[in-house]
């Protein structure tokens, strides 16, 4: 109890006197999960939409393949990545290993399958409410999943959040390909698992609650700005 | 303005996993009229609305209206039995339509509005589509539909979920559609209803048009024995 304790208070003293590596540290996390979740969101949530909406032989096996996906290994994309930027791989020209673009393209990897799974879901079911109807004004396929994901949106957001949950915790992909150089690619994770590799579990500790604070803040934020769980606009 | 009228059905039939739900059916629904469609339950009323418009995919026979089908879609509406709220405000609900069309957002409002207005739900504009009340959503639909100015309406018993007076606002809206020109086919369980708006009368029984005469004959002298059982309230099967 006593580190919990000494952790929380060294984490809350080094908030409140704005130690500059803290909030490049705390600053740099948010800019690789934030970007990662706005790319993943642009790409899975139309797939999600696309899926629900089309009908072709091998609709099933996408789903159950994309279902499957959920689960992947962060390590095993990690490598995958890291195999992908490295030297002598076949992106290796573009110079991204151990960057925070690096780190941004395994954190897409991991989280676009979570993101298009869960909308598909969501849009699968708004569908069978609106299918008749979007059939009847006669909209076009585009239409329809335009649609869909804008009267969709607050239940999207869940998606969303969900990636962003993931993102924000991940550590075994971002350790490989972003190196926790410090100063360049060291984000909340990979300080704590750093620090709690030196012993110094009461850091580690202080810098896991405020990991924690940030993703309830942010989930806040969203929904406030969502305006969701709202009686009028559930 | 080419008519999208007549609709020559011969022969049509609708199906569900090998199951014949409708059909053969010859019909004609000619260029003016209120037509009405009455039946039992399990008659195929809703399915032979759902044929007609599209919604149901015509499995046997021929559908033809006096233009590609394309065309002809685009000039028609459909008022469902359970009205299918979009999660907008009603402002939005009523201008979607109208975007669909390539209207520009504060025209599709502005007409929105003035739609909203004529059909008495001009104080719910900003209200939550989905949070409205029965009459107000069946409303909401019918307006939805006429915006676009439709040449064709359908309507799947559109008073069953709502009370007499919401009824009666129906009932006006469609009557001044139908003046403004609008071709209505409606199915109805309500027979008082269907001799208040009926002008022809299609009485189906196991997926069939059983008979199709101008309403005042079919209420007056049927030609079949069923439909003399139905217009006297006798159960039929």
């Amino acid at each position: 109890m006593d580190s919990i304790g000494q952790g929380f208070w060294d984490a809350w003293g080094l908030i409140i006197s704005l130690d500059p590596d803290l909030y490049e540290i705390i600053f740099l996390s948010l800019q690789v999960t934030v970007s990662a979740v706005i790319i993943a969101s642009v790409i899975g949530l139309p797939m999600g939409a696309w899926l629900a909406v089309n009908r072709f032989w091998s609709r099933r096996y996408v789903i159950a393949v994309l279902n499957a996906l959920m689960g992947l290994p962060p390590v095993v994309v990690g490598l995958f990545v890291y195999m992908l930027l490295s030297r002598a791989g076949p992106l290796g020209g573009f110079g991204l290993l151990f960057s925070p673009s690096a780190m941004i393209i395994a954190q897409v990897i991991i989280i676009t399958p979570l993101i298009a799974s869960i909308s598909h879901q969501t849009i699968r079911d708004l569908w069978a409410e609106y299918h008749d109807l979007l059939i009847s004004m006669n909209a076009t396929r585009t239409q329809r999943i335009t649609a869909l994901l804008w009267d969709g949106k607050r239940a999207l957001l869940t998606a969303t959040l969900a990636g962003f949950g993931r993102a924000i915790g991940e550590v075994g992909a971002i350790m490989i390909v972003g190196g926790n150089i410090e100063h360049a690619t060291r984000v909340l994770t990979t300080a704590i698992a750093l620090e709690t590799g030196k012993g110094n579990f009461a850091f580690a500790m202080g810098l896991g609650l405020v990991l924690i604070v940030l993703a309830v803040i942010i989930n806040l934020l969203i929904h406030i700005i969502g305006k969701t769980e709202r009686a009028s606009t559930w | 303005m080419v008519s999208i009228l007549p609709l020559e059905m011969k022969a049509a039939t609708a199906s569900m996993r090998g199951k014949k739900l409708v059909g053969p059916v010859n019909f004609t629904l000619e260029t003016k009229g209120f037509t009405i469609v009455v039946g039992p339950n399990g008659a195929g009323k809703t399915t032979f609305l759902r044929l007609m418009h599209g919604l149901q995919r015509c499995a046997g026979g021929q559908m033809n209206w006096a233009v590609p089908a394309d065309e002809a879609q685009q000039k028609q509406a459909f008022v469902f039995q359970s009205p299918i709220m979009m999660r907008r405000s009603v402002v939005d609900s009523l201008a979607y339509p109208l975007r669909l069309r390539g209207v520009g957002k504060a025209e599709a409002r502005t007409q929105a509005r003035e739609c909203a207005a004529r059909f008495g739900i001009g104080p719910l504009l900003e209200s939550w589509a989905p949070m409205l009340s029965g009459g107000e959503k069946q409303k909401l639909s019918l307006a939805r539909a006429l915006i676009i100015k439709p040449e064709v309406l359908f309507l799947d018993e559109p008073c069953a979920n709502i009370d007499g007076r919401a009824t009666r606002e129906i009932e006006t809206l469609l009557k001044t559609a139908q003046a403004a020109g609008t071709r209505i086919v409606m199915s109805t369980h309500d027979m008082g209803q269907a001799r208040r708006l009926g002008e022809d009368i299609v009485f189906m029984l196991k997926g069939m048009v059983h008979e199709h005469s101008p309403a005042e004959m079919f209420f007056s002298t049927p030609l079949t024995a069923e439909a003399k059982a139905f217009t006297n309230g006798d159960i039929v099967e």
